[in-house]
């Protein structure tokens, strides 16, 4: 099945139809649907548009500033970005151990960042069609929309958010593009007025978080040919675990599992990420296609994100998340869940989790701690990876002698995802389009697809139609200031 | 009582930018819900519009010009908003990605593309649906006119809010002491 509508036989004979850009969903993406007289669907692809090349501008910086410039990849999650950094930054510094408070900071603010974006998605971006349909009104497909049939719902959402991203600014000085984590540990701990803060709303937050849960399992469970079967493919599936095999978004090992749920590699330790995983490039997307090596690109593709998580760790280590993962699991009867649309259940049970956890470590005391940094002996290579709300994010760095960047790998979340999210719309686009004439309800069934996995497709560009072979950058005068052409 | 008034349309778009300043925007939080009352969201990817209405009233756009549908993007807003106004770093004066600029491109792709670690197959993506990527990032005022500017990276929640309720109330915006910030 794999590649299956990847590429078609002769796409100069073919109509076009793009989804231009792909919307409700964290960046920027577009969709090409290939068709013929008949209206059968001949190539689909998720093109990522987008180009930006950190991993050579960061080259030549020194170390301690890149935390700050690579957030800058996202804003979205961009916590995920400085901590990755971080941690592989750590290793640099040979700060094998943070100390207490560095670690439980850090945790506050990913955990923090994980509430907000989940909330963001859930209620902000898929809302509209999980409550009104997928070929509902386009005009009411949005949160306004939502606000206004169900004023509750959004509100709370508004409010989740708001929680994470607060958290955030505590913890890291700014709600979008803070500071916080420096190579080492971080630069500042809590104050109790701020952590009294925080705990004056946690109450409602973990209810909301239950509740949440409780939305989306009903929504699945009322309509399960539709929410088990949309989009469906099968693939192997990747995250890191914590220790014992916990649910764990900042710390842990490297373990993947294989479609029926087996074991391929279990405790690796993420510095050697690059002996496990692979990627390709191919023409039509900037964004490469990772698989792993032992498998091989044609069938050694994975899914990470929510979904792969939820189901490759062993235990949830807060009580409600854990009751919710159980559920889950008996729901899907033993064996691995692939339906996409259960990204979204297993999304809630983890922001269930955040909201948990966040609870917890504000009633740690080693948040108000003053040992904030450790070093020890100077290495020239590391890699930081993280769970990022999209999935397992890798960042690997060389330095010099000189303090200086040298090389910089970044392997994003939603790259992990990459073949994964073209398979699904392949899927959509056989079951729901294939023979049929195509309208703007039926494309957002492969919208609907693309924002079950949450991608974050920031920083790449809209476009209006093919492109052209020249172009010009003309100024409001008159004046060409840049000219192109494709050779 | 008074009719109600017509709503403000507001597009919002990011071009080369990281989304950031959208976030930054949603930061207005529980205060998202009175801005309603006042406006609609017309293209924005808040919502499944995909084209500018040709009546917008005001156009927000984050993030600078990195390759050639940026600069068609800018150019469908600055036709269809009364009102264009550049939020954050990148759109005012390339941000982060414009760090590129003192390098080649072919470098980068070079870079990316070829010379990565762990790479199968070196390839620099080259299809007609993927946009001309521009030599340099380019700041939006140096393609179209822009009405108003909003520094930060990005631009806070509070900046964002006092510049859409000074043009809703039919002042000309201004961010005073505290708003006005560049970091």
């Amino acid at each position: 099945m794999t590649y299956q509508l990847e590429t078609a036989a002769h796409p100069e004979t073919l109509r076009r139809v793009a989804i231009d850009p792909v919307s409700r969903v964290e960046g920027h993406g577009k969709v090409t649907i290939l068709l013929d007289d008949q209206n059968k669907v001949h190539q689909v692809r998720l093109h990522i548009v987008e180009f930006r090349g950190f991993e050579k501008f960061i080259q030549g910086r020194p170390y301690w500033e890149v935390p700050v410039m690579v957030q800058r990849l996202c804003g979205i999650c961009p916590v995920s970005h400085h901590l990755a950094a971080s941690k592989a930054l750590d290793v640099i510094v040979g700060a094998k151990k943070l100390t207490a408070t560095a670690e439980k900071m850090r945790r506050l603010m990913h955990y923090g960042q994980m509430l907000q974006s989940h909330a963001l998605h859930f209620f902000h971006l898929c809302s509209p069609d999980l409550l009104f349909g997928f070929d509902s009104d386009v005009t009411k497909r949005n949160i306004v929309g939502v606000a206004m049939a169900h004023p509750e719902t959004a509100k709370r959402g508004v409010l989740l958010r708001r929680f994470g991203q607060e958290v955030i600014r505590v913890t890291a000085g700014k709600r979008v593009h803070g500071t916080g984590a420096i190579p080492g540990g971080v630069n500042k701990a809590l104050t109790v007025a701020e952590r009294d803060e925080l705990l004056k709303d946690i109450y409602h937050i973990v209810q909301w978080s239950r509740d949440a849960v409780q939305l989306i399992q009903k929504v699945h469970t009322q309509d399960p040919g539709l929410y088990n079967s949309f989009g469906i493919f099968r693939s192997n599936f990747m995250s890191i675990v914590g220790h014992n095999g916990d649910l764990d978004f900042y710390h842990g090992t490297l373990r993947a599992r294989d479609d029926n749920g087996k074991i391929i590699f279990d405790h690796v330790d993420y510095q050697q990420y690059n002996q496990y995983i692979e990627e390709e490039v191919r023409p039509w997307s900037y964004m490469k296609f990772p698989y792993f090596k032992s498998i091989g690109k044609e069938h050694g593709w994975y899914k990470v994100g929510p979904l792969a998580r939820v189901q490759n760790c062993c235990q949830i280590s807060t009580p409600f998340a854990e009751h919710e993962r159980k559920e889950f699991v008996d729901y899907a009867g033993g064996s691995p869940m692939h339906a996409p649309l259960a990204y979204h259940w297993t999304r809630m049970i983890e922001m269930l989790h955040a909201a948990e956890v966040i609870k917890e470590l504000l009633h740690d005391d080693d948040l108000l701690g003053s040992d904030l940094m450790v070093q020890g002996e100077r290495q020239s290579e590391g890699v930081g990876v993280i769970e990022a709300p999209r999935g397992t994010l890798f960042h690997h760095y060389r330095v010099d002698e000189n303090d200086l960047i040298t090389m910089a790998n970044l392997i994003v979340s939603t790259t992990n995802n990459n073949q994964a999210m073209n398979e699904a719309i392949r899927h959509v686009a056989r079951r729901y389009l294939h023979g049929h004439e195509v309208t703007e309800g039926l494309l957002n069934h492969i919208e609907v697809a693309i924002r079950a996995f949450d991608p974050c497709l920031s920083c790449a560009t809209h476009a209006l139609g093919k492109m052209p072979l020249e172009v010009e950058l003309v100024d409001p005068e008159g004046r060409i200031v840049h000219s192109l052409s494709r050779s | 009582m008074n009719a109600p008034k017509k709503k403000l349309k507001v597009a919002t778009t990011s071009l080369a930018g990281c989304f950031g300043c959208h976030m930054s925007f949603l930061d207005i939080d529980e205060r998202l819900f009175t801005l309603l009352e006042h406006i609609e969201f017309d293209r924005s990817p808040l919502t499944d519009i995909k084209t500018c209405s040709p009546d917008c009233d005001i156009g927000l756009i984050e993030g600078g010009l990195c390759n050639a549908e940026n600069v068609h993007v800018l150019r469908e807003f600055r036709k269809n908003c009364k009102i264009l106004i550049a939020m954050g770093a990148c759109a005012i004066n390339g941000g982060l990605p414009a760090q590129r600029n003192h390098l080649p491109l072919t470098t980068i792709l070079e870079e990316v593309y070829h010379t990565s670690p762990g790479l199968k197959n070196g390839m620099i993506p080259n299809d007609p649906e993927l946009p001309l990527p521009l030599n340099q990032v380019h700041p939006i005022h140096e393609v179209v006119k822009i009405d108003y500017f909003m520094p930060g990276c990005p631009p806070s929640a509070d900046a964002i809010w006092k510049v859409l309720t000074d043009l809703l109330a039919g002042k000309e915006p201004e961010l005073g002491h505290g708003l006005m910030h560049y970091d």
